[in-house]
């Protein structure tokens, strides 16, 4: 038994038959072949997963696809507009906010919600921000570091 | 508030500069691949039924009613690989216990044979066309068990009534020591004073974020295999599994380690879950892959540290060390994993000496089989044991004698090099007064005792703690590791390719997980080619593409990988000069290499890389007679010793007594890493590191039950991660003493932070609290009731 889903991803329309039980992450990556979400645990923790739906970050292993029927999505590969990076993303790269890469585009779109819902906050509000996304690679200070760079609007450098 | 005032000290092109790092694009945009987003044609996928039981007899395996689930392939078990004589993983590093009796290497089976030995334990594995199809399937195999008692807590392991493998009944894989126990004996016999710790290394879950994966394929035409894997060194993969466990010329088989999402040391080992794979992929006949849910990470990934330790320092009555003893048990868990046996032996007892002349070291380490998962190599493996024992120990000497503990620690530093240890290695640079004097200037030490009465004030409890560690990287060199017990060699290799428009190719056997080694390692082709990093590619991670490696871990990759890679440069301009001298009707030896342009030394003749780079191909105008055409150089190096990175770290901790809250009020790393190519890299890998093993002090404990075996902490719900309001801003600095040993001067940072941070955050709480003792994980629990009953 399958259900027909119809989404609206990164701006485009699509339709898909699924098992009733699959997760909206396994919808984006095995369906759409949009790897760039990615699944770091089974308990809804590290928020590797974490997609905009309907203008909200949300964790796409913890919600059934079905749950998205008729919804709006970003995704990471989404969030670049016109082969232009999206001020948080070069706020990342500037400021050494990733290393292995694989929190990042999760890490990412929780921090660009973050700052749209408190685009004054602290460091200490944007620390408690991250609270449901785990990095094990950098130790968080530079990816306090980006979001303050982003929220500042400083213009990242043209160096290499 | 980073602090890097003290320049590298040869800067050269763009090395030493911070260059923003080419890879992540990439990452930033989803467009990374790692190794669960490959899909290839004919996919199928694998689920693996692991074991609920710690430890117990497998009497009987019903495949009836999985076979027939929907979408099922193939079923494998431990039968079907013990009847086509599938060998079991090896080690890689043989321990000689003190009888000189060569340690126990109990079988370790690829799926289980007769017995199951931790829960995790793999003993079926089922192919299907879909993942949820394999897991359905799975759980309609019949296992009966057996249960047998199960050997948990290590210090009850020799002499437990049950034996986690038949042939080592009392448990024990070796009983190893190493240095002079005469002496040591001798000048405890002596001591003026005799400071001792029973000191726990809490034991971890790596929890790199990219749980492991694999996807192996078989293709009939060539009888080839390809495996794409999550792992740090795919070169020593493929040699293990080819040469001891499948039987097949590693010409048929190719290890791909695409983007891999960390490692920390978990993605180092063969696993049985990839080999099970590749052996399958053949009788499948179609890719199988298998991706790790973090559930099956925390209960199969390699676990790190646990061990149990008594610690005796002796000294004369002015504080001076004059021996120091150990007593430590090692956790192996219940299979040797792949480097499991070096790491509380020659990973751990070599650094026991510290940064301190103590004259006399003595270790003895006895490593235990239990029925949990296998305990190996995590960040900083065995050197964080090492400086956690020193650092703890020489904290409470202070505290014995009644001594500053930066006084102590400095009467004692080693001032001359090179400086050969009581326990076998020989430090060749470094200067641990300066590292000291930077941080205490940086923490701002003299100003303690006032924010120490500040804090008393208002009802709270001040501490601060020292950590002066030093570590050793770049394992090395092969044939003194091999004396050791390795068997494997300890070099690396890189592969520079000129291209006819000048444009180049750099492969090399080191593997990126996060480190940013395609920034780095262009930094230092470009400066030495004097070409624009744009110019030139990093390609890893590819038995098929690279010539050779040995692989990422321990600190090595550019100490040992970028010497590989300058050595393969330097041979291309020396060819290049040959194909100069002829283009500039020069004699060879004439020609100099600066900023790109060969030239003719005094005078202004000259002819630029590129234009030498594509003689070498289109050989009309060249000395064909003695040169062959093209620009292409391998090269191996084999260091001739370990580099010897150190630092100090400061801890200021305040304690609320009230409820077991620790505010880390401030956090000074100060580090010689000796020369730095990308000192925006190293902060980042330092600020990881520290955090990684903050984590270790202050919150992450693997506990299984003492009874059952079950692992209780097997999730993010219940093992405890770092997360960004866990962790403060660190302030780094640096102090550079350029390795003597190797053409960059560098040493290594990788570790650094998860070595130094444990024992300066636990000085600085025990200070705090004044008390000798705490366990980690620190928890709030803990210090709360610590500061309770110590007020």
């Amino acid at each position: 038994m399958t259900v027909p889903i119809s989404l609206t991803v990164n701006g485009k329309a699509v339709s898909v038959d699924v098992d009733p039980r699959t997760l909206l992450v396994q919808l984006l990556r095995e369906n759409l072949q949009l790897t760039g979400t990615h699944v770091g645990c089974d308990t809804a923790q590290c928020g590797a997963c974490t997609v905009h739906l309907n203008g909200r970050a949300v964790k796409a292993c913890s919600m059934l696809a079905a749950q998205a029927q008729g919804g709006t999505i970003t995704t990471i590969e989404g969030l670049a507009q016109n082969g232009t990076m999206h001020p948080m993303q070069e706020a990342f790269r500037e400021c050494h906010g990733l290393q292995c890469g694989f929190c990042t585009p999760g890490m990412v779109m929780s921090a660009v919600q973050l700052l749209a819902d408190h685009p004054k906050a602290t460091e200490a509000d944007i620390r408690e921000g991250l609270d449901g996304n785990i990095c094990r690679c950098t130790g968080y200070q530079n990816i306090v570091k980006s979001i303050q760079f982003c929220q500042s609007g400083a213009k990242a450098s043209m160096a290499a | 508030m980073t602090d890097l005032s003290n320049p590298p000290q040869s800067v050269l092109g763009p090395i030493g500069q911070p260059v923003k790092r080419r890879e992540d694009a990439r990452f930033l945009t989803g467009a990374g691949q790692y190794t669960d987003d490959v899909v290839m044609h004919g996919q199928t996928y694998a689920a693996f039924l692991r074991s609920p039981h710690a430890h117990a007899r497998i009497k009987s395996i019903g495949l009836d009613a999985a076979k027939a689930a929907p979408g099922v392939v193939r079923i494998f078990t431990g039968q079907d690989l013990a009847d086509a004589k599938v060998g079991g993983l090896p080690c890689g590093w043989l321990i000689h216990s003190k009888d000189g009796s060569p340690m126990k290497e109990p079988a370790h089976p690829v799926l289980a044979q007769g017995k199951v030995r931790h829960v995790g334990d793999q003993v079926a594995m089922v192919v299907a066309e879909t993942l949820l199809q394999a897991k359905d399937a799975a759980e309609l195999i019949e296992v009966e068990y057996e249960e047998l008692p199960a050997v948990i807590d290590i210090t009850q392991a020799d002499g437990h009534a049950g034996s986690v493998h038949d042939d080592v009944p009392n448990n024990v894989c070796y009983d190893w020591g190493h240095g002079s126990k005469e002496a040591v004996d001798a000048a405890f016999a002596t001591a003026a004073h005799v400071s001792t710790l029973d000191i726990v290394n809490n034991r971890l879950i790596p929890n790199a974020m990219e749980p492991r994966a694999a996807n192996a394929s078989y293709t009939r035409h060539d009888e080839s295999y390809t495996l794409y894997v999550a792992n740090q060194n795919p070169h020593v993969e493929r040699l293990l599994m080819c040469a001891f466990v499948l039987g097949l010329p590693e010409s048929k088989v190719r290890v791909i380690a695409p983007d891999v999402g960390g490692g920390f040391g978990s993605k180092i080992f063969l696993y049985a879950e990839e080999t099970a794979l590749v052996w399958a992929s053949k009788h499948v006949g179609r890719p199988i892959k298998w991706t790790s849910d973090r559930s099956e990470a925390f209960l199969t990934d390699a676990h790190g540290r646990d061990h149990a330790t008594k610690v005796e320092l002796a000294m004369d009555a002015k504080g001076m060390f004059l021996a120091l003893r150990v007593k430590t048990i090692a956790n192996m868990g219940a299979y040797l994993s792949t480097f499991a046996s070096s790491v509380p032996t020659i990973l751990y007892a070599t650094l026991l000496s510290g940064q301190y002349k103590t004259p006399a070291i003595y270790a003895e380490v006895k490593a235990v089989f239990t029925n949990t998962a296998p305990v190996d190599a995590y960040r900083g493996a065995g050197r964080p044991e090492a400086t956690y024992v020193v650092e703890r120990i020489v904290e409470q000497a202070a505290r014995d004698l009644k001594m500053d503990p930066a006084v102590i620690r400095r009467q004692n530093f080693i001032t001359e090099f090179p400086y050969a240890s009581p326990v076998g290695l020989t430090y060749d640079t470094g200067d641990f007064n300066a590292l000291l004097d930077r941080a205490t200037e940086m923490a701002d030490v003299a100003g303690f005792p006032a924010r120490r009465a500040a804090s008393e004030a208002k009802g709270k409890k001040r501490g601060m703690g020292y950590s002066c560690y030093i570590e050793a990287c770049g394992l090395a060199p092969s044939n003194i590791a091999g004396a050791l017990g390795a068997r494997a060699g300890l070099f690396e290799a890189g592969e520079v390719r000129v291209h006819p428009t000048g444009t180049v190719t750099v492969f090399t056997g080191s593997h990126s997980h996060g480190q940013g080694h395609e920034t780095t390692f262009a930094q230092i082709v470009a400066a030495k080619l004097g070409i624009p990093i744009e110019n030139i590619e990093i390609v890893h991670g590819d038995t098929g593409r690279v010539p050779f490696g040995m692989g990422t871990y321990g600190s090595r990759s550019l100490s040992v990988g970028g010497t590989a890679i300058v050595k393969a440069v330097d041979k291309i301009i020396a060819k290049g000069k040959k194909i100069a001298a002829h283009l500039l009707e020069a004699a060879d030896t004439d020609i100099e290499f600066e900023n790109g342009v060969f030239k003719v030394a005094g005078t202004d003749k000259s002819v630029p890389f590129g234009s030498v780079s594509l003689t070498a191909y289109v050989p009309h105008n060249y000395p064909l007679d003695k040169l062959e055409p093209g620009l292409n150089e391998n090269a191996f190096y084999d260091p001739t010793n370990f580099t010897y990175p150190s630092g100090t770290y400061i801890c200021e901790v305040e304690v609320d007594p009230e409820t077991g809250k620790v505010n880390i009020e401030q956090f000074v790393a100060v580090d010689d890493f000796g020369n730095i190519v990308n000192p925006m890299i190293v902060e980042g890998q330092v600020q990881g590191g520290i955090a990684q093993g903050l984590g270790q002090a202050m919150m992450e404990g693997c506990a299984y039950d003492p009874d059952s075996g079950q692992l209780l902490t097997g999730s993010y719900m219940d093992y405890a991660m770092p997360r960004a309001s866990d962790i403060p801003n660190f302030r780094i600095g640096n102090n550079v003493t350029p390795c003597t040993h190797n053409p960059l001067g560098v040493k290594g940072c990788g570790e650094a932070g998860a070595i130094g941070s444990p024992p300066a955050y636990i000085n600085a709480l025990t200070d705090a609290l004044g008390v000798r003792e705490m366990a980690m994980p620190a928890t709030v629990e803990r210090v709360w009731r610590a500061a309770n009953k110590a007020a």
